[in-house]
Order: structure tokens, then sequence, then C-alpha cells
């Protein structure tokens, strides 16, 4: 069985930070692999070690920049990476969820995975709904917010857990080939060892531009723009204690015994 | 086409709250597009959900009686044949976990571009423009969708419910659904375990996050609880990383409490952790960084480091 791992490295925002236009000055971003795409990665690399999954491949839509960090899921025992990139995404400042299930879309068709693997949603953007629409846009079923996971490989079904609100769980079956976007928790995602941070480096790595993919430039575009950003109004007249910490933890248990508590 | 299609929210016979404020999102919406608003309420108890929908505004109830539980299959199949019969501008769906099973397959299917978890919305000329957060909570953005038609998620607790009796119309759909092509089944649920305490009874939470950065240091935490005579409970990463049990967590998929005190402490105010506490009477938030979203909620806050703050405050209370 074939295991697909969508992967993306996210930008992470310093405590400080400008806004530059519509988007955060980028001296104030950093990079990351997203949160959720960890417990993905560790996830299908479970399966592999339960020799359940006989391949694992990475996907990531991201620039050359990003190689580091989706080594990362090489180094924890993917077996190779494909990237999609290409100019015609250079100039796209909000990559919407449309445009991301075509491309990935047409990496599905090449790949013919059994199973795919995302993240819930990704750190920056956080639309939460790429491993869905992907889903049908390759007609294949699809679990949305798994925090439980068992592949049946001789039935061609998956029972998962899905993590609904108020500690709730839905326990749900599945057919394969499907979706499954993978909720944090689900496993313990490992460290890279330096061994295999080592033999990352020798794995595939393939870049795809989306002539490779087949797709059409124009698909990129998406129809959502991107017309403002700002930081948020403050809904509550926030005090704050200012001074050293011993001055503003004084402050803070008067306040508290004001209010109540006593030791 | 210039209507609204509204999809109602429910589990286990219930309907969410969310369902009552997509009542008013949809309401304010259809007004800018001088639509009407339709609400669809999929699977269950469907007849007894149109009476609590048929509220001040809306238009048409539309029931599809298929099936008790959620299943998105019958939810994407029902919606999708229903955009067909209605065609609406926009379609609304809550951005719960549910939603999120259902909404970008509808979307895809009907080629629709999708925005999501959408905290506010309005239509400028020909294009709706739509309010959302990025980067956990850091900055807010407004998207413009120059099309036809799209289908948008809301965030809960961003409308109010709607209120009062309408006079919608209720009418049963038809669904032609094909049970071969439904790949998934609803098994059963599970509610995660209790344990040792319940926050939910707590008067004062001290609240602990990932700024506390090892297992070990939460020792400080627990010696702060102990001091203030509080019960200790916890964002989502320290309950995912082992360090404390399910029943500690406060937020979306763990506990919604309401002390009197919850002080937060490392922890940043996702949308998801917020939702289990904004209750609370007065929130303390300690953090280093002054921009963290826990800081628009919070009543009282000191921007400094926790491994400062945390043992001074515990020798305060004599610990
Ligand atoms: C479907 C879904 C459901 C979810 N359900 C929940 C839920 O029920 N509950 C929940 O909590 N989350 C939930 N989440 C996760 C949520 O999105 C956030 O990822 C999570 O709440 C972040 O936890 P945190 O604030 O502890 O960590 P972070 O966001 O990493 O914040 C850590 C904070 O600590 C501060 N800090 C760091 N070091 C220090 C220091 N030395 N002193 C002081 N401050 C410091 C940082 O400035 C930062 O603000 C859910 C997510 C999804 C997608």
């Amino acid at each position: 069985m074939k295991v697909l791992v969508t992967v993306k490295e996210v930008a992470t925002v310093e405590d400080e930070f400008e806004i530059d236009g519509t988007a955060i000055d980028e001296r104030f971003l950093g990079a990351d692999l997203n949160e959720w795409d960890d417990y993905a990665i560790e996830a299908a690399v479970q399966l592999q070690e339960d020799g359940i999954a006989d391949e694992v491949v990475t996907v990531t839509i991201g620039p050359e920049d990003a190689e580091q960090t989706i080594r990362q899921a090489l180094a924890k025992g993917a077996d190779r990476a494909i990237r999609v990139w290409d100019d015609a995404l250079a100039d796209v400042d909000l990559l919407d969820v449309g445009a991301k299930t075509e491309l990935l879309q047409a990496v599905v068709e090449d790949e013919d995975p059994d199973l795919v693997l995302t993240g819930v949603q990704s750190g920056d953007d956080s639309f939460g709904a790429t491993g869905v629409s992907l889903a049908d846009a390759i007609d294949t079923q699809w679990a949305a917010v798994v925090n439980d996971l068992e592949v049946d490989p001789d039935a061609g079904t998956a029972s998962v857990h899905r993590e609904l609100e108020g500690g709730v769980e839905e326990l749900t079956e599945i057919d394969l080939p499907a979706v499954l976007t993978i909720q944090t928790g689900i496993n313990e995602p490992r460290y890279a060892s330096l061994r295999g941070i080592r033999q990352a480096q020798r794995k595939p790595l393939d870049h795809q531009t989306l002539a490779d993919l087949g797709v059409d430039d124009g698909a990129v575009d998406g129809d959502l723009e991107l017309t403002d950003m700002y930081e948020p109004e403050t809904e509550t007249d926030v005090t704050v204690f200012e001074g050293s910490a011993e001055e503003t933890a004084g402050d803070l248990a008067d306040l508290l015994r004001e209010k109540g508590v006593e030791a | 086409m210039s209507d609204v299609l509204a999809i109602a929210d429910h589990r286990r016979g219930e309907l969410r709250d969310v369902s009552y404020e997509l009542l008013t999102a949809g309401r304010d919406l259809a007004d800018e597009t001088g639509g009407d608003l339709h609400v669809a309420v999929v699977s269950g108890p469907v007849d007894e959900y149109a009476e609590k929908l048929d509220r001040e505004g809306v238009d048409a109830v539309h029931t599809v009686d298929y099936g008790e539980e959620f299943n998105h299959d019958v939810y994407t199949r029902a919606i999708t044949q229903l955009y067909d019969a209605l065609a609406p501008q926009y379609v609304l769906a809550p951005n719960s976990v549910n939603g999120l099973d259902y909404a970008p397959a509808v979307a895809n299917r009907l080629d629709l571009p999708l925005v999501t978890d959408v905290v506010d919305l309005a239509v400028d000329g020909d294009a709706l423009v739509a309010t959302r957060e990025m980067y956990g909570g850091k900055v807010e953005t407004t998207t413009e969708l120059a099309a036809d038609a799209a289908a948008v998620t809301i965030r809960s607790g961003e409308w109010p419910a709607a209120e009062g009796t309408g006079d919608a119309t209720v009418e049963a759909f038809d669904v032609d659904i094909d049970e071969d092509a439904i790949g998934s089944t609803v098994t059963g649920f599970e509610e995660v375990a209790g344990g040792d305490v319940d926050i939910t009874d707590a008067d004062v939470l001290v609240s602990v996050g990932r700024g506390i950065d090892e297992e070990e240091n939460l020792e400080l935490i627990f010696d702060l609880a102990e001091a203030m005579d509080a019960t200790v409970s916890s964002s989502r990463p320290i309950v995912d990383n082992g360090w404390l049990p399910p029943n500690r967590q406060v937020g979306q998929s763990g506990k919604v409490v309401t002390p009197d005190v919850y002080v937060a402490i490392g922890i940043s105010g996702a949308v998801q952790h917020v939702a289990g506490m904004k209750g609370s009477e007065t929130i303390v938030a300690i953090n280093t960084d002054p921009n963290a979203p826990i800081m628009d909620i919070a009543d009282y806050a000191i921007h400094d480091d926790l491994f400062d703050v945390v043992p001074a405050l515990t020798e305060e209370f004599g610990g």
C-alpha cells in the first residue's frame, strides 16, 4: 500500500511584528513544518513500520527554500518527496483551497496512492479544507479531524475516530482509498535521528512544475484576493501590570485576593 | 441568483448553537443581496428541527429526512441537489468539525470558491468580503471573492443567535441518494474518559500552555495552584504531549469552563482554546508576547516570562 502525505512549510510570526501591505513584513517571519503535518508524517511512518504501507511519499507546494523543512519528513522515514512549484505560483499571495486541490489532484493522479494523509489545517492560513476538497476531486472517501486510525489493508477499510467538539469522538468506518485529515495528539511524532537526517540528504526530492503536472497556469489564480491585514482590536480593556516579576506578581496577587482567591 | 442557503448543524438529537447564528449571518447576507434566506436541515428529527429553525428572517426551511446522524456523503449529496434546485448565490455552513467534513466537498463538487472560518461578512458591489484570522489569530484579514457564487463556513460565536418566530415555509426535499456511493459509516460515539478532577467545577483555574516548554516545569504550575487553592487545567498541546490527561484540556475539543478566575499561563489564545474559557468571570494572562491573541480577551495581563512571574506569584500566596 502506498501512502501520500501532504506537508507544508508554514510561516511563523515573531512576538513583535509589522505588517507590510497585506502581508507580515518578512523580517518578522520564520519557517517551520506545519504542526498538524508532523502528526500525519508520523502516522504514515508508523503504517510503514507495521508493514501496512510499503511506500511513503510526501508532497508539498512550496518554493525551493522549503526543501529543508520537507526533508524533515524524509529524515523521519518517508521514502521520497515531491515539491510542486512554478513561477506562476510565486506571484500568488493567497493560494486558495481550489488551487491547492487542483495541484494535489494532479500529483495524486500520477502517484495513485491508497491513502492520503493531510494535516487538519495549516497553522498560517488555517483554511482546514484542502484534504476534504482533494478527496472529492479525486473521487475517494475521506474523514476530517482524525485522532485515531487503524487500517485494514485486506478489507480495504480504515477505522477512524473523528474528534468532534466537546470531548466526543465519532467512530467511523471508511472504504479505501481515502483522504484523512490528521489531528494533533493522534500519536507522538518522533524526532529525526542523526542517521535519518544523513539518509534524507540522499533520498529523492523531485521538483514538478505546473507543466510537468499538466495543470493550467490559470488554475492557481483562484477567486480569493487578500485585500487587507491588520492587528485585531482587543475586546476588553486589559489592565497590564508593569514592573519587575516581583512587582507584577504582587499586584496580581492583590487582585486575585480581591477576587476571592486565598491561600 | 441572490438567495442564501444556510445549513443547520446538529448532533445526537440536538441542534447546535451555531445553527441559530447561521440564521443571523444568512439573514444579514440575504439583506445585502436582496434575496431570500433558505435553511436546510439534513438527517435526524428534521421536522422538530425545522420548527426550531423557523425564526425571524427565515424564508424557507428545507428538510432532508434521511438517516439519523451526520454522514458526509448524505450531506454532500443533499446540499448539491438543493443547490441545483434553489440556485442560491451563497452557501453558508458552520465551521464545525462536521462542517469541515462536507463543506469543502460541496464547494469542490459545485465548483464554488470556498472561504472558511469567517468572522464577518459583507457584500461590496459584486464581491463578497470575508473577514478571517491568520497565524493563529495574530492578525485579521479581509478577503474578497470576486465570484458569482461562493461557499462560506462561519466561526461559531461571532454572530448573535436569531430569535423570535418566523413564518417560513417548511418543505420536505426529496434527495436522491445512491446507497452504493456511501463509503463511510458512523458506528458510534465515544466520550473522552473522565478522570481525577472535574475542571468545570473549579472556581479558580490555573491553566498552562506550550510556553511551559518541558514536562518537568509543570511542577511550577502545580505549586502555584496548590498555593492558590486552585485547579490545574491546560491547553491542547500539553495533553497532546501526554503531560496531562484529556480531562484537563480546555477548549473546543476539551471542556468548556466558566470559573470565577482563569489564569492563562503561556497560552496564546487560539480560537479553539478561547471557545472553552471565554465565559470565565475574570481572565488573567501571563505571556511574554504582548500581541498574543489571549490579550484580546484578557482582563488583566503580565507581559513577562512565566518562569519569573509564576514562582514570585506562588511566593505571594505563601507557597
Ligand atoms: C479542530 C481543532 C480543535 C482544537 N481544540 C483545541 C482545544 O480544545 N483546546 C486547545 O487549547 N487547543 C485546541 N486546538 C489547538 C489550537 O489551535 C492551538 O494550537 C493551541 O490552543 C495552542 O496552545 P498554546 O496556546 O498552549 O500554544 P501556543 O499557541 O504555542 O502558545 C504558547 C504561548 O506561550 C507563550 N510563551 C512562550 N514562552 C513563554 C514564557 N517563558 N513565558 C510566558 N509565555 C511564554 C508564547 O508567547 C505563546 O503565546 C484545536 C485545534 C484544532 C484544529
